[in-house]
């Protein structure tokens, strides 16, 4: 009961939910939230049954871009994503990775076009079993997604 | 428009339409296709062969040709972008062919450039053409390309050319043999690659008595400075020597590639073996090139 009113409190705004505890400080670098002005609200080491625990970030009035979602599905896969308006769930959808990636992550190889001119960075999603490799579109270097450099500018 | 960037951008018929206009170039160097255009050469990076025979190649069709071999004298060690130098270029050429440090330089030129851009090498990472030649010098010498024993000796980390044969040849069914020390072992990721299309594989130190099966000997250079430790380097880079000796009781079908430059893997008494293919290697390159500015043309 507790837990559905934190949620519905917020007017309009997202709700990023099912973070693993251990991300939910970098989501809140990834958004800049700290240079943010609206009302937030970040809960971590939450109860969970299916994570043990969990952290959930609450933004008001503010709904993410494209770039910013997919930098939340490179760390926390699982997440969810609630869109409030009105105090209403109008929508929810659990984060997945487009197929290609366009100025969210830097390439790792310091000889690689994108760390030396001023171009921005593409890299293939591959999905190889349980893994996920990102691949350079231009150096064509593959990295785990889970060691991934995001991009923050 | 037609680029060459990587080995991967080409299917499997591609691969093959190049290999069979390059014997028709073989037949008959001298043609007067290029007439009229204009052939530019960018090598942002010191190269040989690669860059003399692609000239060459343009020549003997007829192209002119225009560029640099030393990055050194052109606007770019005025902090010119490779953006704004290929952007300039493409005013001038009929199709570019570059090489170039960084990696991924050539993926890059081919989005800004408004002609065929062909990829001469690009830091470790695609040197496609040289991928062709090493596919046609296995298809000419072997009568066929598929089911092979092919043996990848030497440096397998670094080397780009054994990284793109293998992607090349993934399209014949070859089984692979990789020999090399330690250090310079071939990464996972190309294992990987083999695991997942399928395509066998060994793996070894030993290069003595180690390959008489082969069809293909592919042997690189063992470069020193890849080494942290040099005792290791001064303990390794006999072992991968390949001599006259050791072909003793090689199959008669078997050739002997390398990219070159050579320094000293393959002894000198090596080269009188009818098995030695590498200079015959470096002048396939001529056709397979004159093939690769064709097919970017459209010609």
């Amino acid at each position: 009961m507790e837990k559905e009113l934190k949620v519905a409190a917020l007017r309009n705004g997202t709700v990023i939910d099912h973070l693993p505890s251990n991300q939910v400080f970098k989501v809140v670098s990834i958004l800049q939230l700290e240079n943010c002005k609206n009302q937030i609200t970040i809960g971590n080491n939450l109860d969970s049954k299916r994570m043990g625990t969990k952290g959930i970030v609450k933004i008001s009035d503010r709904f993410l871009k494209e770039d910013e979602v997919n930098k939340i599905a490179l760390i926390a896969p699982n997440a969810k994503i609630n869109i409030i308006r009105n105090y209403e769930v109008v929508e929810k959808y659990a984060l997945t990775l487009p197929d290609e990636i366009r100025d969210v992550v830097r390439c790792m190889n310091p000889k690689c076009i994108t760390n030396n001119e001023p171009v921005g960075t593409r890299f293939h999603v591959i999905t190889d079993g349980d893994q996920v490799l990102l691949k350079c579109h231009y150096c064509e270097r593959e990295v785990l997604r889970e060691k991934a450099k995001i991009n923050n500018n | 428009m037609n680029h060459l960037v990587s080995i991967s951008d080409y299917s499997k018929e591609e691969i093959l339409d190049i290999l069979r206009a390059a014997a028709g170039f073989e037949a008959n160097p001298n043609r007067k296709t290029l007439d009229g255009k204009v052939v530019a050469t960018l090598f942002f990076e010191p190269s040989t062969r690669t860059r003399l025979s692609f000239e060459t190649a343009a020549n003997r069709l007829g192209a002119r040709v225009i560029g640099f071999s030393d990055a050194a004298t052109t606007s770019s060690s005025k902090g010119e972008s490779l953006h704004d130098t290929i952007q300039m270029v493409s005013n001038y050429a009929d199709v570019i062919v570059m090489r170039h440090y960084l990696e991924g330089a050539a993926r890059y030129a081919s989005e800004v450039s408004r002609v065929p851009i062909v990829n001469a090498g690009d830091g470790a990472n695609q040197h496609p053409s040289q991928t062709l030649l090493d596919l046609y010098s296995i298809q000419k010498t072997q009568g066929r390309l598929d089911n092979l024993q092919i043996y990848l000796i030497g440096d397998l980390k670094y080397g780009r050319t054994v990284h793109s044969l293998i992607q090349a040849m993934y399209h014949f069914k070859p089984t692979f043999h990789f020999i090399a020390p330690d250090e310079l072992r071939m990464p996972d990721e190309y294992k990987l690659f083999c695991d997942k299309h399928g395509i066998q594989y060994t793996e070894s130190r030993e290069l003595e008595g180690n390959f008489n099966d082969a069809d293909i000997l592919y042997m690189t250079r063992v470069q020193k400075e890849r080494f942290q430790d040099l005792v290791e380097y001064e303990r390794v880079k006999d072992v991968y020597t390949l001599r006259y000796d050791m072909l003793e009781s090689t199959k008669p079908n078997l050739r002997i590639l390398h990219p070159l430059p050579r320094v000293n893997e393959i002894a000198y008494d090596v080269d009188k073996s009818e098995k030695a293919y590498y200079f015959q290697q470096a002048q396939n390159g001529l056709y397979v090139r004159q093939a690769i500015i064709s097919k970017v043309l459209g010609l």
